[in-house]
C-alpha cells in the first residue's frame, strides 16, 4: 500500500527553487494498476522517483505497507529498492556490455542470490517476457521492444510488489509498445501494483485509474474509460 | 565475488585503456623488483664474501677506530702487535685458535719465471680459522713460532704461474733474497671482491718478519668456540691486550658480527634509495589508474544511477570501482613480476657476474603492492561513484 500525504519536492537550481512537487496526496492499493499523466515538467518522474526510494520529499509523509519511509535512511531505502520495488525507464537503461541474461542478473548480484538460481531465474523472467531465445543477445543486438521486455525482466526478476514505469513506450512504435503493455497487463493481473507514466492515452486507458499531474499536483483523477479516445499516441 | 566478475567485465570492455594504464603499474612493479633485486644479490653477495671465513672470528688490528676505520690513523703513539700479543691471546677464555698475520710483496721466482705477489706470514692454525683447505702437501708445520722455517704453501694461482702442471712439492722458491721449499699448496678459493686470493704464497709468521724485516703484525685473527661468545671473547681480548700495552686500547677488535651488522644497515640504506627511486615510478603508475577511474565513473554515471535502481548500495557501488582499480592494478603488477622476473634473468645472462637475486619475499611483496595501490588510487573515484545521488545519476543519460 501506497500512501502519500503532502508529498513537496523542492529542486535548487542556483539561487533559485525549483518547485516538481507541491503537497501531493495519493493512494495506491496493492495490486492496483494507475497510470499517471500531465503535461511536461509537471512532476510525473518525481513522483515515481520518491514512490521508488530513489530520491525524498522535501516536505510531506511517505508511507509504503505501513512503514514511514520519508524517515527511513539510505541503507533502509536500498533494502527496500531491492526488495519490493522494480524500476523501467524510458531508454531501457540496459548495461550495453552485459547480454539479456546479464542484465536480468543484475538485481540479483546485489542481493547476493547465488550464481546457479540466478542463471535460472533470469531465464525464467526472460521467458516469461517472451525473450527466452534471446538470453545471450547483447542490448544493441535488440530491437527496443525487445530491449524494454528485457528491462522488464530485470526489474521483476527479484519479484517486486511494486513496479514503476516511466515512459515504457515512450521510445516505441506502436506494435512494440503494446507487446510491452501485453506483458505489463499480465503481471499486474498476477498481482503486480503498477504505476505506470505516460503521455500516451491509448496506455492510459487500460489502467484503472488514471492520475493527471498539474504543476506538482494532482489535477484530476479519471477512471481509464474516462479518457477521450484518440489516435494513435506517441 | 560476484561483484569482482562485473567489475572484471567493465575492465574487458575497454581493453585498451585497461591495459595501458595496467602498463603504468606493471613498469613501476618491474623497476621495483629489479633494481632491489639488484640491491638484495649485491647484499648477498658480499655477505657470502665476508662470511666464508665463517661467523665464529675475530680480527685485532693495531690503532684505535671505530668498525670499518683505517686503523692507525687517530692513534698517537701506538704499541705494536706483536708475537707475544697473539701468545697471550690464546689463553682468553672462549678462543680456539689464533692467526698472527705479517704481510709483504715480493716477487716470487722459480727458475726461470718470477710473480709479484703478496707474502702472507701466517701461523700454522691458519687453514682452520679462515677455512682454507690444502689441497697437496700439507700446510706450514707447527712448532716454535720465533723459530721461521724457510718454507713456503703457494696459493694454486702462483704454484700454476711457476709451475705450469708440474709437481711443485719438495722444489724451492726465491723470494726477497730467501729459498723455500714449497710444502703444500692450497685449494682455490677464488675471488673475494674482485680480488684473486689464489694468487700469493704463505709463509710461516717469523720467516716474513724477517724477509720484510718486519717488527709488528698487521693483524691478529682469532677463532673462538661459537658465534655466541663473539661479546665476551671480544672484551677478554680487549682487556688482556689493554694490559699488555700498559693500559691502553691502542688496537682494535672488530668482530665479524659487527661488521656483518654495519654492511647490513649500509646496504639497508642503499636498497630502501633504490627502491625509493622505483617506487616513484610506482606511484606514477597508480596516478594513472586514479585517472582512468576516475574517467570511468563520469562515463559510467548513468550505469550508477541504474545500479543503485536496481538496489545496489552505496557500498557496493564503492567496492565496485575499487575491485576494477584493485584488478586492474593486480594484473599490472603480475605483469610487471613478469617482466622484472625476465629482466633480472636477463641481465644475470647478460651480465657475467652482476649479483641479481629476487628473493621470493620480494615476489609476493610485490603482488600486495601492486593490489594496494590500486586499491589506494581507487579510493578517490570509488568514493565520487558511491555519493552519486541516484537520480542525478539517472539523469546524466
Ligand atoms: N534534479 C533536478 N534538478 C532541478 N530541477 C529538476 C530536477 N529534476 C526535476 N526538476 C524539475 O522538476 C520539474 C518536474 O520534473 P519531472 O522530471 O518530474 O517532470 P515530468 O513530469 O517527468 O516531465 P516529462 O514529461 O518531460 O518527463 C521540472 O520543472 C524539472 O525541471
Ligand atoms: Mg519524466
Amino acid at each position: 500500500m501506497i500512501r502519500l500525504e503532502a508529498i513537496s519536492r523542492t529542486f535548487v537550481v542556483g539561487t533559485e527553487p525549483v518547485h516538481a512537487l507541491r503537497g501531493l496526496s495519493e493512494h495506491v492499493r496493492p495490486g492496483e494498476y494507475v497510470a499517471i499523466m500531465g503535461p511536461s515538467g509537471s512532476g510525473k518522474s518525481t513522483l515515481l522517483h520518491i514512490i521508488g526510494c530513489l530520491d525524498r520529499p522535501t516536505a510531506g509523509v511517505y508511507r509504503l505497507d505501513g512503514e514511514t519511509v520519508s524517515e527511513l535512511d539510505e541503507t533502509a531505502l536500498t533494502a527496500i529498492r531491492r526488495e519490493k520495488i522494480g524500476f523501467v525507464f524510458q531508454s531501457y537503461h540496459l548495461v550495453g556490455r552485459l547480454d539479456a541474461a546479464g542484465n536480468v542478473e543484475l538485481p540479483m548480484v546485489f542481493a547476493g542470490v547465488p550464481r546457479g538460481e540466478r542463471r535460472s531465474r533470469a531465464a525464467a523472467a526472460l521467458e516469461g517476457v517472451g525473450m527466452a531465445g534471446r538470453t545471450r543477445h547483447r542490448p544493441h543486438q535488440l530491437s527496443g521492444g525487445e530491449r524494454q521486455r528485457v528491462a522488464i525482466a530485470r526489474a521483476t526478476v527479484m519479484r517486486p510488489a511494486i513496479l514503476l514505469a516511466d515512459e515504457p513506450t515512450g521510445n516505441l512504435d506502436s506494435a512494440a509498445g503494446q507487446q510491452v503493455m501485453a506483458v505489463l497487463r499480465r503481471m499486474n493481473a498476477e498481482g503486480l501494483t503498477l504505476v505506470v507514466v505516460t503521455h500516451d492515452p491509448d496506455v492510459a486507458r487500460e489502467a484503472e485509474r488514471v492520475v493527471v499531474l498539474k504543476d506538482g499536483r494532482v489535477g484530476r483523477r479519471l477512471t481509464g474509460s474516462e479518457l477521450p479516445a484518440s489516435g494513435s499516441g506517441k | 565475488m560476484d561483484l569482482l566478475e562485473l567489475s572484471l567485465g567493465a575492465l574487458r570492455s575497454h581493453r585498451l585503456r585497461s591495459a595501458l594504464s595496467m602498463v603504468g603499474i606493471a613498469i613501476g612493479i618491474a623497476a621495483v623488483l629489479l633494481l632491489t633485486s639488484i640491491g638484495e644479490g649485491t647484499r648477498r653477495y658480499i655477505l657470502t664474501q665476508f662470511t666464508q671465513f665463517g661467523t665464529n672470528i675475530l680480527a685485532v688490528n693495531p690503532g684505535k677506530t671505530d668498525t670499518l676505520g683505517i686503523p692507525g690513523v687517530l692513534g698517537g703513539t701506538t704499541h705494536k702487535l706483536t708475537l707475544e700479543d697473539a701468545e697471550a691471546m690464546r689463553r682468553v677464555a672462549g678462543v680456539d685458535k689464533v692467526v698472527a698475520v705479517a704481510m709483504g710483496q715480493a716477487r716470487v721466482e722459480a727458475g726461470q719465471r718470477g710473480r709479484s705477489v703478496p707474502l702472507f706470514g701466517v701461523t700454522p692454525e691458519m687453514p682452520e680459522v679462515w677455512k682454507f683447505r690444502v689441497r697437496q702437501g700439507s700446510f706450514l708445520p707447527a712448532g716454535d713460532l720465533r723459530r721461521g722455517a724457510p718454507v713456503t704453501v703457494l696459493g694454486p694461482t702462483l704454484k700454476r704461474e711457476l709451475f705450469g702442471s708440474e709437481n711443485a712439492l719438495g722444489k724451492f722458491v726465491r723470494a726477497a733474497g730467501f729459498r723455500l721449499r714449497v710444502v703444500g699448496v692450497i685449494e682455490p678459493k677464488g675471488q673475494m671482491l674482485g680480488y684473486d686470493i689464489d694468487d700469493c704464497a704463505y709463509v710461516p709468521v717469523a720467516t716474513a718478519m724477517r724477509m720484510f724485516n718486519l717488527d709488528e703484525l698487521i693483524e691478529i685473527d682469532v677463532l673462538f668456540h661459537h658465534e655466541r661468545l663473539a661479546d665476551s671473547v671480544a672484551r677478554g681480548i680487549t682487556r688482556r691486550l689493554t694490559q699488555r700495552h700498559g693500559g691502553r686500547e691502542d688496537f682494535t677488535v672488530t668482530t665479524q658480527t659487527a661488521m656483518l651488522e654495519t654492511f647490513g644497515n649500509i646496504m639497508d640504506v642503499i636498497t630502501l634509495a633504490v627502491g625509493g627511486i622505483a617506487a616513484i615510478s610506482l606511484l606514477v603508475g597508480a596516478i594513472g589508474i586514479l585517472t582512468l577511474m576516475w574517467i570511468a565513473v563520469g562515463e559510467r554515471t548513468g550505469e550508477i544511477g541504474l545500479l543503485r535502481a536496481l538496489g545496489a548500495s552505496a557500498s557496493q557501488v564503492h567496492r565496485l570501482f575499487l575491485a576494477e582499480a584493485a584488478v586492474l592494478a593486480g594484473l599490472g603488477g603480475v605483469v610487471g613480476l613478469v617482466a622484472g622476473l625476465g629482466l633480472a634473468a636477463l641481465l644475470r645472462a647478460a651480465v657475467a657476474g652482476l649479483p641479481v637475486y629476487t628473493p621470493l619475499e620480494y615476489v609476493l611483496a610485490a603482488l600486495v603492492v601492486s593490489v594496494c595501490t590500486g586499491l589506494l588510487a581507487g579510493v578517490l573515484p570509488a568514493r565520487r561513484a558511491a555519493r552519486l545521488h541516484p537520480i542525478e545519476a539517472l539523469r546524466a543519460e
